[in-house]
């Protein structure tokens, strides 16, 4: 029988709402059957931590007096983006900080940067903040340097306009030398392999098909609580597929929104790579309201039907060198070209679960309702694809 | 007589037990392989404990040196901030002597600091800012 999420809604108010994490629902359907599980399950919930790179916070630091029209600014010496109104600023997430070496001296350290301000003012560190403006007649203060806290800021809200990755490449390096990457340093000759996914806890992928996710979802963001704003960017639904529906490689993600002020920064780490940069480790949890059997079964996907690429990130092409699952991934040792390779992550398994158990307790609290999307993401019919870049004169 | 940590990278060519040998034979050191991980046609990895004359030992890691080996620079202590430490795992198939133990039930990642040989790959590669390097 099908529920809606008004039914599911009710239930959490009474205190009878039954959620499991997307992990304990692999076990129910083993033992119950989908038929069962999806009848007695209202909610799974499902979760992911690793860096994201599209992400970064709006803020509105207030007006000083005399007031300032902000042209260029920096928050402990990052930069950020003032091409907005008087004092709204955008600090990206892999933004440096001012005289970073960066690959300068190789591979580069990238202590600090953009994703560390984020976790430092959501920690409640007081931030540097320095502004410079060219002066007009409404505004004509050029100068600024304060310490703010964000208790003071107006408005500290995370914009991420690509999180949630539905499945990731897993990198390896056949090359001679070590090189580092966005996915960690990868030695030489297949040297190591590390992945980025959650697997059978990631969010998209226990919804493939983008059915009960979509713009306006309500979400565990950061610690606290955030809303899907879009589809994110390099949505890219129409890949390949396997029965299950499960994308086998990178298809599709969401852009997420949330006020910072709530948030925590264990679920938002500044985060250092290697000769790579800086970037922002986000913790997202994203419920899936079970309201028919089909939702049940895609929820109860498991690490070994989830396949994802193995990319060659030592030449130039990118070359594919097959596929491995996420239970292969998630045992330590992967076959790759005849060759036992091991395995690292860059997403934190432990803390995707970890999220999932924290959302199923603020549901089941009552402290967490869900929502009914407002619209759809473009699915894999909608001939909606992430093209590459045509250079032109 | 001294005593000293030795963390050997190689390159492809070269082979480990010949160089252990003349290490052993030339230059009269005793060599205890503290962990290996070379296999063919790729660079090695490899962690030795030298015993011998403290003359004998500089003359050689400069043989190793003239071959071609890399030697890292050891370091004294390697800190292990679990609090910072979000188990990513990315540590786990680097580390030359599995000094990071992954409870692959719980994703769990935990040190194990007496199997530590302080070479210092980790901290260049936590994103975490978790390991650090406590210089002597
Ligand atoms: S320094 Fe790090 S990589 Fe090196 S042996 Fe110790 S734990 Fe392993
Ligand atoms: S790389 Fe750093 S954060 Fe990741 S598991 Fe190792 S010590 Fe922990």
């Amino acid at each position: 029988m099908a529920k809606t999420i008004d039914e599911i809604k009710e239930r959490i108010k009474k205190g009878q709402v039954v959620v499991v994490t997307a992990e304990e629902m692999i076990d129910l359907v083993d033992k119950e059957g989908i038929k069962k599980a999806a009848r007695k399950v209202d909610v799974v919930t499902t979760a992911t931590f690793g860096p994201m790179c599209s992400s970064g916070i709006f803020i509105n630091f207030g007006h000083s007096s005399p007031k300032i029209k902000v042209e260029k600014v920096w928050l402990n010496e990052v930069p950020a983006y003032a091409g907005l109104a008087a004092v709204d600023v955008y600090l990206g997430a892999t933004e440096l900080q001012e005289r970073d070496p960066a690959n300068r001296v190789y591979p580069g350290e990238f202590r600090y940067g953009g994703g560390h301000v984020i976790e430092d003012l959501v920690a409640g560190k007081d931030i540097n903040l320095k502004a410079t403006a060219y002066g007009t007649d409404c505004y004509p203060r050029k100068e600024l340097e304060t310490m703010v806290n964000i208790k003071d800021l107006n408005e500290v809200t995370l914009f991420n306009p690509r999180n949630g990755y539905q499945n990731y490449n897993v990198a390896v390096n056949t090359s001679d030398r070590v090189i580092y990457t966005y996915m960690g340093l990868l030695e030489p000759h297949l040297g190591n392999a590390n992945y980025c996914s959650a697997g059978q806890l990631s969010p998209l992928l226990n919804d493939p098909l983008y059915e009960v996710i979509g713009i306006g979802t309500r979400i565990f963001l950061g610690g606290g609580v955030g809303y899907i704003a879009w589809w994110g960017t390099q949505h890219n639904p129409g890949v390949g597929r396997g029965d299950n529906e499960v994308p086998r490689v990178e298809a599709g993600t969401m852009a997420t929104i949330g006020d910072a002020k709530m948030m925590n920064p264990k679920y938002l780490r500044g985060t250092s790579m290697r000769g790579y940069g800086v970037t922002l480790s986000v913790g997202l949890g994203v419920p899936i309201p079970v309201l028919n059997e089909r939702v049940a079964k895609f929820t109860a996907v498991r690490d070994e039907e989830i396949y994802a690429p193995i990319v060659d990130y030592g030449r130039e092409a990118n070359q594919f060198l097959g596929e491995v699952n996420y239970k292969q991934l998630r045992s330590g040792k992967v076959i790759i070209k005849g060759k036992e390779v091991s395995t690292g992550g860059i997403s934190s398994y432990k803390r995707a679960r970890e999220i999932a158990g924290i959302l199923k307790k603020w549901i089941k609290e009552g402290k967490f309702f869900l929502t009914q999307p407002v619209a759809k993401f473009p699915g894999k019919e909608s001939e909606y694809v992430f093209r590459p870049l045509r250079e032109r004169r | 007589m001294a005593k000293r940590t030795l963390v050997l990278r190689f390159p492809p060519h070269l082979v480990n037990e010949a160089i252990t040998y003349r290490l052993v034979k030339d230059y009269g050191l005793a060599i205890n392989i503290l962990s290996a991980r070379v296999k063919p046609q790729e660079e090695g990895n490899v962690v030795i404990g030298v015993e011998g004359e403290k003359t004998k030992i500089e003359e050689g890691v400069d043989y190793l040196k003239r071959l071609g080996v890399k030697i890292q620079p050891l370091v004294q202590d390697i800190l292990w901030n679990q609090e910072e430490c979000t188990h990513c795992t990315l540590c786990i198939p680097l580390c030359p002597t599995e000094a990071f133990i992954l409870n692959r039930e719980s994703m769990e990642v935990s040190f194990d600091k007496e199997r530590c040989i302080a070479c210092g790959l980790c901290v260049k590669v936590c994103p975490y800012h978790a390991l650090e390097l406590l210089l002597g």
